[in-house]
């Protein structure tokens, strides 16, 4: 079909599709004024009963836990997939150093340091102040490709390989669903929390539920880093053939 | 006004799939596909506002305050990694497409196999 076909008829397309979404959105509640019911509760029970005081978090990592589960496992599956993708024949290529400022070098790997820090802080108080699992994994993911971005791809690539991080990643998924299990094993339903509520506003609240929040940090953490390996290693670095 | 943002969303929408029947370049057309994505972001943050609530985070604010919608919150968080994978996916295929086929315009690659 020539483009301009395909314009011709996805026009009036698009257009059945707005008239329906204009239709659906003038039948919801104004801006500012709906009232999910699931919500409102959750906001009132959630840091009296599971001592949270991140009700985001607290649905994520703990009400809806298991949803979550699956979330992480499309993460994982996606990751799987672009490792089996970007699977390269030829292994013995040379990558350069590029980055020659020493400035640029030690600026930039005590950043890594810092960087990593302050992701892990992100994910240790996920059920206190805004953060958890998913976000500080990003964080530490991209302080760690600081590496390849301020020292070079030699440095980076001691970390950034699939022998460091598939048992990473493996861990992030499989700690999830162990302790989904530990609670099944100690007679309780699949991800119940199973160490008590802890302490409200404290880096001890939320039981079982911190170490789902770790488990998908690391998880993240390590997905996301093996993406940046899988594309870095089949497009960042340079093939040097015949180069001195 | 009130349903600006919900417009908002269905202009993001609508304008990511024409990206992706129009596109002529898979690269082009993963990041429309990201777009349309993003739409259902702004419409849940935009359901799940409550007029005057503030975040939904409870540590030295008094239970029973006013709060946005967690719930929409943790949909989209989760959604945004996600995301972000499957477009690394996508971008992965395409690069696969390119060695295979030699160009990444998807009407080439259909009439190629004919």
């Amino acid at each position: 079909m020539s483009r301009r076909a395909r314009i011709v008829v996805v026009l009036p397309a698009l257009a059945g599709l707005a008239a329906l979404l204009a239709w659906s959105f003038t039948g919801l509640p104004g801006f500012g004024s709906f009232r999910g019911p699931y919500g409102i509760l959750l906001n009132r029970v959630a840091t009296p009963e599971r001592h949270m005081t991140n009700v985001v978090n607290a649905t994520t990592y703990d009400y809806r836990s298991f949803d979550t589960m699956g979330e992480e496992f499309i993460l994982f599956a996606a990751v799987i997939g672009i490792v089996l993708l970007l699977r390269e024949d030829d292994r013995d290529r040379r990558a350069e150093d590029r980055v020659r400022s020493e400035m640029v070098r030690s600026g930039g790997g005590l950043t890594v340091g810092i960087g990593v820090l302050v992701g892990l802080w992100v994910v240790a108080f996920g059920f206190v102040t805004p953060g958890g699992g998913f976000q500080g994994g990003v964080a530490v993911a991209s302080a760690v490709l600081l590496l390849f971005a301020a020292v070079g791809y030699r440095a980076w690539s001691t970390l950034g390989n699939e022998t460091v991080l598939d048992p990473i990643e493996g861990l992030g998924a499989g700690g999830y669903v162990a302790v989904g299990l530990a609670a099944l094993a100690s007679g309780l339903p699949f991800l119940t929390n199973v160490l008590g509520p802890g302490i409200a506003g404290t880096l001890w609240s939320g039981g079982s539920a911190a170490f789902v929040n770790w488990s998908a940090g690391i998880e993240v953490a390590a997905a996301m880093l093996l993406l940046y390996a899988e594309f870095l290693e089949a497009h960042a670095v340079p093939v040097m053939r015949g180069a001195s | 006004m009130s349903f600006l943002p919900y417009a908002v969303a269905g202009w993001i929408c609508l304008v990511g799939l024409y990206g992706v029947v129009t596109s002529r370049n898979l690269v082009h057309l993963a990041v429309c596909l990201t777009v349309t994505q993003s739409s259902t972001y702004v419409l849940l943050l935009a359901v799940g506002y409550v007029r005057g609530g503030g975040p939904p985070i409870f540590k030295g604010v008094k239970l029973g305050t006013s709060a946005v919608d967690p719930v929409v919150q943790a949909l989209s968080l989760t959604d945004i990694v996600v995301s972000v994978t499957v477009l690394a996916l996508i971008l992965a295929l395409a690069l696969d497409v390119s060695r295979h086929a030699g160009t990444v315009d998807p009407a080439e690659i259909a009439g190629m196999h004919g």
